[in-house]
């Protein structure tokens, strides 16, 4: 039978054919946990009686959600994660080393594997081909010990990008406009696959962006299929032999297909308090801003700092304004120091902070104040999400983060990327 | 299969209701972080950005009901871990997130999906696990839930997934 990338990866890991619908056990090639999830994993690896993991060169305990520690208990934390891999030689990346998702896609994940991660992005290792999918920290346990899990083969809807963006709208335009479009529960239990011809010239880093954001329509996973420049990515990092390719056959079966003309989108910006609350910015009047953020396994990568950079040079970020903004590794860190992007942002007024996940999670790094706007790079939210359920969060691309931040309230990055 | 595999089929109490698209960010919201490894502190403050009063009102059990999307959001288990730690016996919803619903299974807190528009905040349900039906005492109402896939009632059977993987070394689906 014909089958989705998904139900070809499960297949290939289950040893059985799976199709959409089937519950099968499969054998994972890499699993993670982060400083959030991993210290529950580590009591649950305990409480079931293992004292072992199973595969430890592709198994990573993450520092980033609160790296450096803010405070006494999150230091503790660390330890443990610390402890653990030092026992039993799991993988640990430590602080300053960057976003879980981030190094997931430059060192271990190849086209065709399977990921799981104790991390609800985790679908962001998807654009190279991967079943990759967030899971509870007692999953991800038992992925440590077993280098197994159980799953449920979704259904796929195939998404076919059509056409090309205009100058001023991006990935992570596109892929807040299909989640409005499909809301927040629009994919819930299911894969998605990015396809059609505009997806073929997307860049690695826009491909990131996209598959990031599965999750913010309920799906399973966000994937692509590999391709040359899949290949040339990984051939970058050294990785090139781990390359295969992943394709779907012609003829599988999808739950629903959607098309998606690039042409027709303009920036666009998620409101509070959920993601899908999204409009096109000419619709949005204006909205004064307090932070803005740019950074996260959303949008920290080179080409988005590159963006911002681009728009900053040469201006001043407005004093009403704190931007903060935190590349997502040390290797975009320092590909951004060598080309001259973090001197620019700093000039323009940018609070810079280490690799990582910066205040995207609402522990430390830029909380906002009671009644306070943040415009934020990141990929959600909701509610609290950046440490105060007093205030109110915005999402866009970099471009409009960065335009943003010179004029002082939300405003749309052609306005200088056109001139 | 109805039936969910806990020792106890029954369950009764009061409803505590919320809306949709309850985020794991609003159960067990971020400025939080570092009550992670003290779950028992972390349950003081379960859903108290929907609900500030929740964590007191749920010490005498009952059931946490929500609209549609319950859960979405991030993969922390900590969320469906404080909602039973604070009393809750389960969680009444129109739809799931799909990693909170998995997590509930793995934690054995019960995530049943039914109709609950037809249920109010403080009506009296009585949940029958092992027929499928949740009778609301105050609107003499049955609503029945959908039954939960066979691997998950072994799984929430065992007391949850690491219970479930420590008896059998492995799994036993």
């Amino acid at each position: 039978m014909e089958k989705t990338i998904s139900e070809k990866i499960i297949s290939r890991h289950s040893g059985r054919d799976a199709g959409a619908g089937d519950i099968v056990v499969v054998d994972i090639d890499v699993v993670m946990a982060q400083d959030g999830t991993g210290p529950l994993a580590v009591s649950q690896i305990e409480k079931m009686g293992f004292d072992k993991i199973k595969n430890s060169s592709k198994s990573i305990f993450f520092i980033d959600h609160a790296a450096p520690s803010p405070k006494k208990e999150l230091s503790n934390t660390h330890k443990v994660l610390r402890g653990f891999s030092k026992k039993t030689g799991a993988a640990i990346s430590e602080v300053g080393k960057g976003v879980c998702h981030q190094i997931l896609i430059e060192s271990y994940t190849c086209p065709g594997d399977i990921v799981i991660g104790a991390d609800s992005h985790t679908c962001t290792s998807g654009a190279l081909g991967a079943f990759a999918t967030g899971m509870g920290s007692t999953d991800i346990a038992v992925g440590f010990v077993l280098a197994k899990t159980w799953l449920m083969v979704p259904e796929t809807i195939k998404v076919n990008f059509k056409g090309k963006l205009n100058s001023g709208v991006y990935a992570k335009d596109l892929i807040i406009y299909l989640i409005s479009k499909i809301t927040s529960d629009g994919a819930t239990y299911k894969a998605i696959e990015f396809a059609g011809e505009a997806s073929d010239g997307f860049s690695m880093d826009d491909r990131f962006t996209i598959s990031n954001m599965a999750v913010e329509a309920g799906a399973k996973t966000g994937i692509f299929n590999s391709d040359e420049i899949t290949r040339k990515y990984l051939k970058k990092q050294g990785r090139e032999n781990c390359y295969q390719e992943v394709t779907a056959d012609d003829g599988a079966k999808y739950e629903n297909v959607i098309d998606i003309d690039c042409c027709n989108i303009e920036p666009m910006v998620s409101r509070p308090h959920t993601v899908d609350n999204a409009v096109p910015i000419s619709k949005l009047g204006k909205n004064k801003v307090d932070q803005v953020f740019i950074g996260t396994c959303t949008n920290g990568r080179l080409s988005d700092l590159k963006i911002a950079a681009d728009i900053l040079k040469g201006r001043e970020v407005a004093s009403s304004v704190r931007l903060v903004v935190a590349p997502a590794s040390k290797n975009v860190f320092v590909k951004a120091l060598d080309e001259g992007i973090i001197k620019t942002l700093v000039e323009s007024g940018a609070a810079i902070l280490p690799p990582g996940c910066g205040p995207c999670v609402g522990v430390h790094q830029g909380v906002l104040g009671d009644g306070e706007v943040c415009l934020s790079t990141q990929n959600r939210n909701f509610k609290g999400r950046m440490g105060n359920p007093n205030s109110f969060i915005y999402l866009s691309s970099p471009a409009t983060a960065a335009w943003s931040a010179v004029k002082g309230y939300i405003a749309d990055p052609r306005e200088v990327l056109s001139k | 299969m109805t039936d969910f595999g806990v020792e106890k089929k029954i369950l009764k109490g009061k409803s505590f209701k919320f809306g949709d698209d309850i985020s794991t960010d609003l159960i067990a919201p971020g400025r939080y972080f570092h009550l992670r490894s003290n779950m028992g502190e972390l349950a003081k403050h379960v859903l108290e950005d929907a609900d500030p009063e929740f964590a007191k009102k749920i010490k005498s059990g009952g059931f946490v009901v929500g609209g549609k999307n319950f859960g979405l959001g991030s993969s922390r288990e900590h969320a469906p871990t404080i909602i039973k730690i604070a009393g809750a016996e389960a969680v009444l919803a129109k739809s799931f997130a799909r990693i909170f619903f998995r997590n509930c299974i793995n934690v054995g807190l019960p995530a049943l999906i039914c109709d609950t528009d037809k249920i109010n905040e403080g009506d009296l349900l009585e949940i029958n696990l092992g027929e499928g039906t949740i009778k609301n005492i105050t609107k003499n109402l049955e609503i029945s839930f959908s039954p939960l896939p066979e691997v998950m009632v072994k799984i929430l059977g065992d007391g949850g997934l690491a219970e479930h993987v420590r008896k059998n070394r492995g799994f036993n689906l």
